[in-house]
Parts: C-alpha cells; structure tokens; sequence
C-alpha cells in the first residue's frame, strides 16, 4: 500500500451544492488499488454525495475526477457501472416486486438460445451467488418478501459480482448481523487483494478498524482529515468527525455512560406493560413468549431471520398469526389489528422504514409530527405551537441537519432520515414502544443522544422492546436480553450476564446442534 | 425466513391467474345456461371482436407495468383505421406502413416527452389523444368521409382466415406469445418491471430508465395503431367514430387482468385473459337478449372495481404475509 502506487479513481477539489447547502465543498481524495478506503462523517457531512458524484448520479459544481489518470465525467450511474465502478447506494436500491434472482441478475441475464434469458440458469446462478453469502432462499420469490438484511446481502452480491475496479458501499452492514459482517468483511478482503479498491462507509467504528486500511474523514463537506486509520485512535476519530477536541470528546460523556441495568425492580406482583405468549406463525415464529414491564429496556438478540423483528411486528398485529396471543396491561389484544394496538398504547418503529415509514415529500416537522398528531390536537385542533415546541427538541437533540422544519425529508442525509422518523416513535409516547433497529444508519453522536431519549423514556415508565443487529447497543440499552433462534426464544439475560459475549454464546450454543 | 409462503403463494397465484379463473367460470355458467352461448360460431365471434383490443391491450400492460399509462391508444386506433382506409388506395404496402409509421412517430414523441422532460404519462397521453383526434377530424373532414378499403388484398387480411377465425385472431395470438417472451425473458422485459417497480433504485442498478420508457409508448403506440389497421380491413372502411373510451376499456382490461396501475407487477396472460373476460360478459349479456349494451358496461365496471379491491386486499396480504 505505498503512496506511489498511483490511484484508481481520484476527486480533485470537488464541489457540489444544493439548494440551501453546500454538500461538498472542494473535497479531495484519492482511492488506490488494493486499499479498502473509510469515508466516515456526522449525518450530512457529505458522504453519499461524494459517491453519487463519483458515480455519476450528481454532477458536481466544480473540481474533477480522475479515473485510471484521466478525466472523466460519468453522464449515468449505468456509465461509471461500465466503466468499472460498481456501487452499494446507502438505501438498498432493489426492486421489491421482482424476484431475488431477477433482482440480483438484473442487466446481466444468462442468456440461452436466440438471446432469450435462460430462466432456469438464472435461478441456478442466483442460488449459487447467494450461496456463497451465506444466503439459502427460494430465489424466485419477490425480494419484497424478505428480511431487510437479506435484501442487503443481495444488493452486496449484485454490486460484487460486477467485474469491478472500485467498489463502493454506503452503509453496507446497517441491516447485517455479526455473522453476516464477517461473510461481508471477507468478500472485502477479497476484493483488496485482488487489486481492487473498496470504498467502505460505516458509522460502526469497530467495523472500520477491522477491515479499513486507510480514512477520509468528512466534516461538513470538507476534508477534516486523511491518513491510514490504524495509527488514528478511536476517540481522535470520533473527535475529528465532530470537530472537537480530543480532550472534550475524552471527557464529555458522549463516550458510554454507564446506565444502571434495572434488576426487574418493582416487577414483583406487578403486571407487565405487555405480554405476548406463545406467538406462533408458521415458518417464522414458534410459540415465542416475550414480556415487558413497564421501565424496563428488554432487548432481542438473534441471527438475521431468528424472528426479531416478526415478533415486534406480530406483538402490533402487523403480522398474521397463527396462534397465541398478546396482553397489553392485562387484557387481551385483538390479533392481527394495528389499529387495536395503537389504541391500546403500543407502537412499532418498523425495520423497513422506506417502505413502512417515511413519507418523503412531507416535510421534517410534518413527518415527525405525523403520529404524535393525537396527542397534540385537543377536539381535533391541532395545536401549531405544541408541534413547533416536538419537533423543534427533537430536532435539538438528535441533531437533525436540516436547511429548516420545513425541508422534504426526501433531500435529507440518510442518518438524517431516520432520525426523523424516530423522533415520530419518540414522539408519540406510548405506554409500549418496540424499536427495531433505531439507530440504524445514525452517526456516533446522535447514537448516545437516542441512547439517553429511550432511557427518559423507560424512567417515564414506559416498556421498551429494542431489536439492534449492533450487539454493542443492545448490551448498553438493554435491562435483559431474550435471544432468539428460528423463531422461539432460546435463551434470556439479566444483570451481570448482558455482555456481548454471553450473547454471542448463546446464539451459538444453541446453534450448533441444529446447524451444522 | 419470513412470511408464510403458503398463503402469499395463493395470493399471488390469485393475483396473476384470478381473472383466467372468473372466465374459466363464466364460460362454464354460459355453455350451462344458454344453449347457444357453447357454440364454434359464438366462440369465433367473441374471439374476432377481443382481438383488436386485445393488440392495444398488450401495448398498454408494457406501459401500466412500467409505472405510466398510455390515454392515446383510442384516437391512434382510429387514426391508423382510417390512414390505413385512405392508404390502401395506394396498395396494401401503403396502407400497412403509413398507418404504422404515424402511430408509432406519436408514440415514440410521447415517450420522449415522457422520459426526457419528466412530464406525468397522464398529461402527455391526454394530449395526445385530443390531438391525434384532431387531426383525424381534419382528414376525415369531421367525420363526413369516410375512406373505404380499395385493395382487396388488404381486406382479405381483415376479413380472410383459416378454422373459422380470422387473421387478426392468429395476428393476436403471434402478438401475446412474442410479448409474454419480451416480458419475461429478455433484458427489455426485465427493464420495464424494475422502472415501474422502482425508478430511482433502477437507475442506481444500471436500467436504461429513458431509454425503457421511450420503447413502451413507441410500442403501445405502434400496436393501437396496428390494431386500427387490422380492423379497418375488417370492416373495409375506416370509420372515424369509433374508438371513442376504448382507451378505457383497454386499460379496465389490463387492470382486470391482474397488473397493478401503480405500476411494477402484472403480465400479458392476465391481459388476455382480461380482454376475454369483457368479451365474455359482453356474449352473456347478448345471451339475455333484452338487455342494452350499456348494461355491460355496468357489469365490467362492477367487476373493476372487484378486481381493484381484490387487489389491494392481496397486495396488503402479501406485505403482512
Ligand atoms: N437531493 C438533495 N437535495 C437537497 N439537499 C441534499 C440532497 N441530497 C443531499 N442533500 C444535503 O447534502 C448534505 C450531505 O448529505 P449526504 O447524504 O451526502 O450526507 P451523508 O454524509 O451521506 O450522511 P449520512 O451519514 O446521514 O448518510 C446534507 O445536508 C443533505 O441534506
Ligand atoms: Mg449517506
């Protein structure tokens, strides 16, 4: 990795503005072959713009781009694709409605006779790929009817299989598990020591240091800093990324506040706020049992496709069951409702937040202010000053970049987008929240900061089910952990026990005598 | 992993298939309870009288798949009848190419209009149905000419066929087994589901999104106006009235027919089976004698709003599932 190996894609003083912003302003940086390469930055500091300009998706307002030692300027996303450059956009780009393998083949079909697409080789091929990620699914299923992690794992073996000189991934890991981190970080490996250079975008430090050579750090669209990443502590990155001092950040309690875990205080006699016994659904959930007590943080740990996020979803009735039946402070819940859970108090901030959130065209305030709208009108006046008052604390306090309240969430930063539709759940104040996978995409800073709201929020007295594949967070959030596999709960953890370690040991532990 | 593929597989099946089944049924109900429904010569009639909207219809099921909708179709039939009346004066070469070409040129002006300035599908096909309405007005001098077919080769075409149906039948079926194939199994067909499924994420994946947009209304447009071809030979003559709402049939059809309107799901089978499904019901009501045609419009316009609602129901039960 010498600095005279000479690169494979370059930006020179690149600069790109939109309305009201200024997303990059003259960024340089330099990619070389073999290098996998971190582009790390708060929310909105310009990251994906950066590689949507690298990409041809924006055009940039100045500077230039270098790509093998000569100038280019991608007119298409389809251009830069052909010319070597193949990308992971931050949303996973997929077409729900189309089947995996349509999904992952797309543009390059095998073809058969008379040039037609050989379906039955497509499905072959698709397995195969797939396979080789660790992924087992009937490919000629919609995409749609999947986990939002698997869709991840195809979009990463779409953008791989390309024969490819630069890759690009936005955020690949934000839906992954720890298992599937380690197939991803593998795939990466691979492509560095075929020469290929990686462009790696997380808000994971952990993963960074693992698998990333060298850093760009990105600091309101300027280069804050570049340089090989391991001689670069974790504190001073995290410094640099927020434009503070080291002493500050070493002290200012943005590293982990410790919290006490609640040792089921006050449970006794008690009821809980929900119970939930023996949800059943077939193929996905099998008699899983889940209770939680009001203040308390209760975790879900597992393995993509263990029955997280079905569990949440079946506890709202978003999900079908089969059988079994939830309990909200004593009495029974209508299944199969949302309508019934939201009027008993319970809420769910969905996986899949593109499809079952957002509304893009909305603005911040109108989003965030969307489901709290109830609790905010008295006789149906709605009540502009009580709105203002939300959305601007939330606003505050998870540090949303917005021009103004009144921006489309849609020219948000992704990080930017999901702390909008979280400040919504937040908003709302159930008497039962269930997050899943709250801080995905959510920059280190605002990470602590959601942290700390949740925590509020269980001192409220509100129950809390929390569903991360960042095992780091589920350990600090979490008052106890029930972990699940293949749809039943295998094994629960409380006080001392919460450690990543004892997590990962029991997912595993009882894995191996069903998986081989 | 999630979902229950039992039950997302029935609804899917029902999705695609339900309009085949409801007109699998009705022929069943009609051969019971009409002896004079079951017969070849009935079987022709409606097969000869589905076929011209059945060529639009597949034009449009490319253009509702990719997430737009083509409004032009029932002025371009028409347009095409009567270029193809007034061509064939000139010979059956004439009277095939001039038609085609003029609707596929407003076509392909729609497309580009379409995909190049970003303009909603809905205002430009409007547009183009009030214009290319127009224009045959002026050449049919509002509608007091009429050209009648010279070339009896081009009249046999409509009006000639072996097995008791006519040629645009075979035309039809040649038409739906090459579209079934483009659709599904070429990087054209695999183009159209991702730019209705999701146009930003097809962009990002590589699609020639534009370039995608622009062949579906130069298609849909090449076949209304194929279709007008076809049924001015039959009727030896170009008649300037008709037309008039058929781009709603044909598009009530598609939906029937199991293609999502919002674009992204759907195929010609249940296209087909769509058209058949209003041919059938439109015999039924012959069947019955004292009833109006308008009453058949009641009957397809009931079973839209079914198969809409069916829709959505299996639509929710597929994302819950
Ligand atoms: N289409 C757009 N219109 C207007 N502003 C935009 C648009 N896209 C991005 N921006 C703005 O540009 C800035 C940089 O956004 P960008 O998406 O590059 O951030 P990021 O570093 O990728 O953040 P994240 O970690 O949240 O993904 C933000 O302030 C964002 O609001
Ligand atoms: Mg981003």
């Amino acid at each position: 990795m010498s600095q005279s190996v000479a690169p494979v894609l370059e930006a020179r003083q690149i600069s790109k503005r939109f309305p009201g912003v200024v997303a990059l302003d003259g960024v340089s940086i330099a990619l070389l072959p073999g290098e996998v390469h971190a582009l790390v930055g708060e929310n909105g500091a310009g990251k994906s713009t950066l590689i949507k300009v690298f990409t041809g998706v924006h055009r940039p307002d100045g500077g230039e781009l270098i790509y093998n030692g000569s100038p280019v300027a991608f007119g298409t996303p389809l251009d830069a694709q052909r010319a070597g450059i193949s990308t992971i956009y931050q949303e996973v780009n997929l077409v729900p409605m189309m089947s995996v393998a349509r999904n992952l083949m797309l543009g390059r079909e095998p073809r058969g006779r008379l040039g037609v697409i050989d379906t039955a080789r497509m499905y072959g091929e698709a397995e195969r790929i797939l396979a080789g990620y660790g992924v087992v699914t009937d490919v000629r299923r919609p995409l749609r009817t999947l986990g939002m992690g698997v869709q991840q794992m195809v979009a990463l073996a779409r953008a791989v299989a390309i024969d490819a000189r630069v890759v690009i991934m936005d955020e690949p890991t934000s839906s992954l598990e720890p298992r599937e981190v380690e197939t991803l970080f593998s795939v990466i490996r691979k492509l560095r020591d075929d020469g290929i250079a990686v462009v790696y975008v997380s808000h994971r430090l952990d993963e960074l240091y693992e698998v990333c050579d060298r850093v760009t750090v990105l600091r309101d669209g300027r280069v804050a800093h570049t340089g090989p990443l391991a001689e670069l502590e974790r504190l001073k990155l995290i410094a640099l990324m927020l434009g503070r001092d080291l002493d500050e950040v070493r002290t200012g309690g943005l590293t982990r506040f410790s919290r006490d875990r609640r040792h089921a205080r006050e449970r006794d006699g008690a009821a809980p706020a929900v119970r939930a016994e023996g949800l059943t659904r077939r193929q996905v959930l099998r008699g899983v049992d889940v209770a939680v007590w009001p203040g308390e943080v209760v975790g879900l740990g597992g393995l993509l496709g263990a029955g997280r996020s079905e569990t949440a979803k079946g506890i709202v009735g978003a999900l079908p069951l089969d059988a079994g039946r939830v309990l909200v402070g004593g009495l029974p819940l209508r299944t199969g409702s949302t309508t019934a859970a939201i009027r008993a108090g319970v809420s769910l901030l969905p996986e899949d937040r593109k499809a079952e959130g957002i509304i893009p065209a909305l603005s911040v305030r109108e989003n965030i202010a969307l489901a709290a709208l109830p609790s905010l009108s008295r006789a149906g006046v709605v009540s502009d000053a009580k709105i203002d008052k939300v959305v601007e604390v939330f606003m505050r306090r998870l540090r949303i970049k917005a021009a103004s309240p009144h921006q489309p969430v849609q020219e948000l930063s992704g990080g930017n987008q999901q702390k909008v539709l979280l400040a919504r759940w937040l908003a709302i104040r159930p008497k039962i929240l269930l997050l899943d996978e709250p801080t995905r995409g959510i920059d280190v800073g605002a990470k602590a900061e959601v942290q700390a709201l949740v925590d509020e929020l269980a001192e409220e007295g509100l129950g809390v089910l929390l569903i991360s594949s960042d095992l780091e967070e589920l350990v600090e959030g979490a008052d106890r952990i029930l972990v699940l596999r293949e749809g039943a709960v295998v094994g629960e953890l409380s006080g001392d026990d919460v450690t990543e370690d004892k997590i990962m040991a029991s997912i595993a532990e009882r894995g191996a005598e069903s998986d081989g | 992993m999630t979902g229950s593929p039992g039950r997302e597989q029935v609804s899917r099946v029902l999705q695609q298939h339900g309009a085949l089944m409801v007109l699998a049924a009705l022929v069943v109900v009609g051969s019971v309870a009409f002896d004079s429904f079951a017969t070849a010569g009935n079987a022709a009639s409606v097969l000869v009288s589905s076929s011209f909207t059945a060529i639009i219809a597949i034009g449009m099921t490319f253009v509702i798949i990719s997430g737009g909708i083509d409004l032009s179709v029932g002025s371009l039939f028409v347009f095409g009848g009567v270029l193809a009346a007034y061509g064939s004066q000139y010979g059956l070469f004439v009277a095939l190419v001039l038609p085609l070409a003029a609707c596929g040129l407003v076509g392909l002006l729609q497309g580009l209009l379409i995909a190049r300035t970003g303009m909603a599908p809905f205002i430009v096909t409007l547009a183009g149905l009030l214009g290319v309405r127009g224009l045959m007005l002026a050449i049919s001098n509002e509608g007091a000419t009429t050209y009648l077919v010279k070339d009896s080769a081009f009249a046999r075409l409509g009006q000639g066929g072996v097995f008791g149906l006519t040629w645009p039948v075979y035309i039809t079926a040649l038409l739906a087994v090459a579209a079934m194939v483009l659709l599904q199994r070429t990087a054209f067909g695999q183009n159209v589901y991702a730019v209705g499924g999701n146009e930003p994420g097809a962009a990002l994946m590589g699609v020639p999104v534009a370039r995608t947009k622009v062949y579906v209304y130069l298609m849909s447009g090449l076949l209304a106006g194929l279709a007008g071809v076809l049924n001015a030979a039959r009727l030896s003559s170009g008649v300037t009235i008709l037309g008039i709402g058929l781009e709603l049939d044909v598009i009530a059809a598609v939906v029937i027919g199991g293609t999502l309107l919002t674009g992204g799901a759907g195929g010609i089978t249940g296209t087909i089976a769509g058209v058949l499904l209003l041919g059938v019901i439109q015999s039924l009501i012959n069947q019955v004698g004292n009833l109006t045609s308008a009453f058949q419009q009641v009957v397809s316009g009931l079973f839209l709003a079914l198969v809409v609602v069916a829709q959505r129901l299996l639509g929710r039960a597929q994302r819950l599932g």
